[in-house]
């Protein structure tokens, strides 16, 4: 019988000192060893045998990973070792970004989110990263240390396709900053998964939105989508619409409308294609409708 | 296979215990230490049977290395009873039936007593949004969800 309940395969934990030493051991180790925080996803992957490695590298003490501050000059800056329920219940993030809370506790269960983190969401790339999109839409930007020191690389440059990045050999990300977001900004994030809570998404949509002279509309809105095309992205063309014409019921809709044409789904084990864009429209529409009903009132 | 020694508070009795560095918190405590009231069930982080408070929170300890764990404070639901005399979540759950054939008690348990220790009043949905993450194939939660309730209230 096979046996259900397989232990994690043979492997070396290593817990580096410093972020020089960090990089450079999985410099050195480039394609035997990975960074790991939660491991929460690698883990599952490392048992089911479909990532395979020699060493784990455990950043966890590794310098600026815990940090989770809020600067009302830089924003937010969250380390890459600082679990998801930390980033939910911190009294920044609920005051400044609402969205960002709101999106951490859609993911998986309570004691999950005790491992989980946000940059790991980030750094899987999973095209159904929950806390991805609203991220994006806030303008993060990765801080990395890597063999030459540190680099920044904004989230929107971030992936290359379904578990790609632009990471080199010995990147470790070592934190996300979000600036502070824009005056008035209402954001939600919006979750089609097969059950209310817990489950992986079959859609995602974050939406924000905030009063802009400077826009014809008289505000900018910003969407991400997940779980529809091989990486969370913006949707341009949909953002556009809302802020050249004057926002009403009809322009919704049809942001919406242009947001379902965007995506580029699969049908998996969650959800067909099919499905995956009407549900875009649905509730692109909805989130859309959120964030508007807040910034008009 | 490299090992790896390690010393760790469990359940308030400091261990030292050798594992493999590939060990899980979980094979940790039923293999090594034989407390064996932790559940290993999907070995994923789905089902919650092995929930175990490490440093006060819930966690999945079959997501966690043992390796990781040098210097953590554990509490597996062995440690939940104190004195030979039940905590008030185990005794309120056993009294309003949300035991049936118990595999997720152990998870549940240590959610539970978690959920306590943050918001000593939940309401009903607070209490399901707790064990989101530990999966009952036989209560149907609603005795369960009775139980932490009135825990609440002892």
């Amino acid at each position: 019988m096979i046996n259900p309940h397989p232990g994690l395969p043979e492997l070396e934990y290593v817990k580096p000192a410093t972020l020089v030493e960090a990089s450079q051991f999985l410099a050195e180790h480039n394609g035997t060893a990975k960074p790991f925080s939660g491991g929460t996803d690698c883990f599952v992957r490392l048992r089911d045998g479909v990532l395979k490695v020699d060493y784990l590298v455990d950043i966890k003490g590794l310098d600026g990973t815990k940090e989770l501050s809020f600067d009302p000059k830089k924003g937010l800056t969250i380390g890459a070792a600082v679990p998801m329920n930390k980033v939910a219940t911190n009294k920044d993030v609920i005051a400044h970004y609402p969205n960002l809370a709101m999106a951490a506790n859609s993911v998986a269960s309570y004691q999950l989110r005790n491992r989980a983190t946000i940059i790991g969401n980030i750094c899987n790339a999973s095209p159904a990263g929950d806390t991805i999109g609203t991220c994006m839409v806030l303008d993060g930007v990765l801080n990395v240390h890597g063999t030459d020191g540190f680099r920044q690389i904004p989230l929107n440059s971030f992936f290359l396709g379904p578990g790609r990045t632009v990471l080199k050999p010995g990147d470790v990300v070592v934190s996300i900053t979000l600036p502070v977001p824009p005056a008035g900004m209402v954001g939600v994030y919006k979750k089609l998964g097969r059950n209310t809570i817990g489950d992986l998404s079959i859609v995602g949509v974050a939406v924000l939105g905030y009063p802009n002279q400077k826009s014809p509309s008289g505000y900018t809105f910003r969407i991400a989508l997940a779980s529809v095309a091989p990486v969370p992205f913006e949707a341009l063309k949909a953002e556009a619409v809302l802020s050249e014409k004057k926002i009403t019921e009809e322009t919704i809709a049809q942001a919406a409308d242009i947001a379902m044409e965007s995506v580029t789904p699969i049908d998996d084990v969650r959800g067909s294609a099919r499905y995956r864009k009407l549900m875009v429209r649905n509730l692109t529409r909805e989130a859309i409708t959120e964030v508007w009903n807040q910034l008009s009132k | 296979m490299a090992y790896q020694r390690i010393t760790l508070t469990v359940n308030d009795l400091t261990e030292t215990v050798d594992v493999p560095q590939n060990m899980t918190l979980l094979q940790m405590l039923r293999q090594k230490l034989s407390l064996t009231g932790t559940k290993n069930g999907c070995s994923a982080g789905e089902c919650g049977a092995c929930t175990v408070l490490m440093n006060g929170e819930p966690v999945n300890s079959c997501m966690v290395l043992a390796a990781e764990c040098e210097g953590a404070t554990i509490v597996t639901v062995e440690g939940l009873a104190k004195n030979g005399k039940l905590s008030k979540v185990q005794e309120a759950v056993a009294k309003a039936g949300g035991v049936q054939c118990g595999f997720c008690t152990p998870g549940m348990m240590i959610s539970a007593t978690a959920l306590l220790e943050r918001n000593p009043n939940p309401s009903d949905d607070e209490i399901r949004q707790a064990i989101v993450g530990n999966l009952c194939r036989c209560t149907g939660y609603f005795r369960i969800v009775n139980g932490i309730k009135e825990a609440a209230k002892m």
